[in-house]
């Protein structure tokens, strides 16, 4: 039995067509990440989940109820955070948490517990107004606000875009805490480092899957030798490896350039590395390393042109 | 020689001091990393060296202008961009280009010249009355970056320009950074992929109003044992939040 079973589902909007025959399942209890950047039609597919909008073709189904037809139903067992805040700006931080839990038909002190390790983070600004929080105290109320009446399913529509990376793995690691408790989590991020921190993944682009699968496997399947280089000057390092007539990508990664060869040169790092000694780079390190979820989503060649 | 000097630049709001003496230089050229916690003050003190924020107390001298006395002098020195406000989605593209230009200083013949160019150099020539709104986010950030340096400014300040795209466009977003750089304007860029702060010449960690670090992102490294610029960030700032 399966928490979340969506079928070929298709949404255009006008001309544009966010979701392109798209297919997933989330088992009970499970983190399920949906990696993309903007366009990839990850919010589209919330809005439709969470029961407003319909589809124009396909089948969804929440909790076993059908998103078109069991609204009501779906409304009370699932929790919602979009991408965008959506509090109540002059509501305080305690007045909008009340309101969340009576529209559900019940308390925050029955749900406390579930709550209680992200309210005491804004509990000292719970008589101030929802709209002067900072933004990551927005962030922490929205999920509490999302969490009060025991949901089952959790969406989180990009918590952490525009978060700093201290505050990134603060709320992941409050979700890791969720999971625990056996809520079904489905989040969205454009940060590939987050895909991780997730059980399974689909790696999205404009209205696509790409891959379903474990952050793991999809590392896995890479299928080519990948190899992090580094020479004294990193910029003019980056074009000279572009235009080595054995390389197949290279994409600069911080501190460091991936680089993969091609089929008939892998192997060949000496050659590589005498090329680049010819282009008088000095300090040169060629180190095999493993694929991370970026390397494996730009490999499968989705950009803008 | 430095197009960025501060020394103990400060303001508060009421009792709240959001940037607490920073004192800091920029090198004509130099990429400059600005980073920190949501909430350390790095916005205001941005907006401080932008021109469009009265300083507390300090001293700062921006593209030789001081921010007290000649801030309408600043704007027009300097170019600015960020991912959530940069273009008018209900102008054209060539609208765009020659509002912003207008709003740079360039005028008549000069500025005419100057959008055929960007147009061509963007490759952008067959969609030059095509609302911003319909372009792909990769182009619109190309052209928000395009625009913000259309005057050939000395300093180009960006805000957290790369939010939203995939990979390879960030990647090639840089790639403009590093040119604009080459071509001696300064960029000052704040982020929060961390793998885009190695990218620059030198980065600043702000807490709590403070610059706590500042240095190559390979000194930082060292600095404090880490092995990327995401552990030195997490040292810096962790146990400091200002939440």
């Amino acid at each position: 039995m399966n928490d979340v079973i969506i079928r070929r589902i298709t949404k255009a909007y006008g001309e544009v067509t966010a979701l392109r025959d798209i297919s997933l399942t989330v088992s009970p209890g499970e983190l399920f990440g949906l990696i993309g950047p903007d366009g990839a039609g990850k919010t589209t597919l919330f809005r439709i989940l969470t029961t407003l909008i319909l589809p124009d073709s396909g089948q969804a189904t929440v909790c076993g109820l059908d998103t078109a037809t069991d609204l009501k139903q779906i409304r009370r067992r699932v929790g919602y955070m979009p991408g965008r805040f959506s509090l109540y700006q002059d509501l305080s931080v305690e007045e909008n948490l009340r309101f969340f839990a009576t529209v559900f038909d019940t308390t925050v002190e029955d749900n406390y517990d579930l709550i209680r390790d992200i309210y005491v983070h804004i509990e000292p600004f719970r008589h101030r107004r929802a709209g002067k929080l900072s933004g990551g105290m927005k962030q922490k109320l929205a999920l509490c606000c999302a969490l009060v009446h025991r949901p089952d399913v959790l969406f989180l529509d990009e918590p952490t875009t525009g978060v700093d990376p201290v505050s990134r793995i603060e709320f992941w690691e409050m979700l890791g805490r969720l999971r625990r408790q056996g809520i079904t989590i489905l989040v969205s991020t454009p940060y590939m480092d987050e895909a991780a921190r997730c059980d399974r993944i689909a790696l999205m682009y404009a209205g696509q899957c790409l891959t379903v699968d474990t952050p793991q496997a999809i590392c896995r399947s890479f299928g080519k030798p990948l190899y992090k280089v580094c020479s004294d000057r990193m910029y003019a390092l980056l074009g000279d490896l572009r235009a080595y007539d054995g390389t197949l990508s290279c994409y600069a990664f911080g501190d460091s350039h991936h680089l993969t060869l091609r089929e008939d040169r892998s192997g060949d790092t000496e050659a590589l590395a005498t090329y680049l000694g010819g282009k008088g780079h000095t300090g040169l390190r060629l180190t095999p390393i493993e694929a991370g979820i970026e390397d494996c989503f730009m490999a499968q060649g989705k950009e803008e042109r | 020689m430095n197009v960025i000097e501060t020394d103990c630049l400060s303001k508060q709001f009421g009792n709240f001091t959001a940037v607490d003496r920073i004192s800091f230089t920029v090198a004509r050229g130099e990429i400059f990393g600005f980073l920190g916690a949501n909430g350390a003050g790095k916005t205001t003190a941005m907006r401080m060296l932008c021109g469009l924020s009265v300083p507390s107390s300090g001293r700062a001298v921006v593209a030789g202008c001081d921010i007290y006395r000649e801030q309408e002098r600043i704007k027009r020195h300097i170019g600015y961009m960020s991912q959530k406000f940069s273009l008018y989605n209900d102008l054209t593209v060539r609208e765009n280009i020659r509002l912003f230009g207008g709003i740079y200083g360039l005028r008549g013949r000069q500025l005419a010249d100057k959008a055929e160019e960007l147009l061509r150099l963007l490759g952008l020539e067959s969609e030059r009355h095509t609302l911003v709104r319909s372009l792909p986010l990769g182009w619109k950030q190309k052209l928000a970056f395009s625009v913000a340096v259309i005057h050939e400014p000395e300093i180009v300040f960006l805000d957290e320009p790369t939010g939203g795209v995939d990979p390879a466009t960030r990647r090639r977003f840089w790639e403009l950074i590093y040119e604009a750089a080459a071509r001696g304007i300064t960029v000052f860029v704040t982020t929060h992929y961390m793998d885009e702060a190695e990218y620059c010449n030198r980065v600043s960690i702000m807490v709590d109003g403070r610059i706590e670090a500042l240095d190559k992102p390979s000194a930082l490294k060292s600095a404090f044992g880490a092995a990327d610029m995401n552990e030195v960030f997490l040292a810096v700032t962790r146990g400091k939040g200002s939440e």
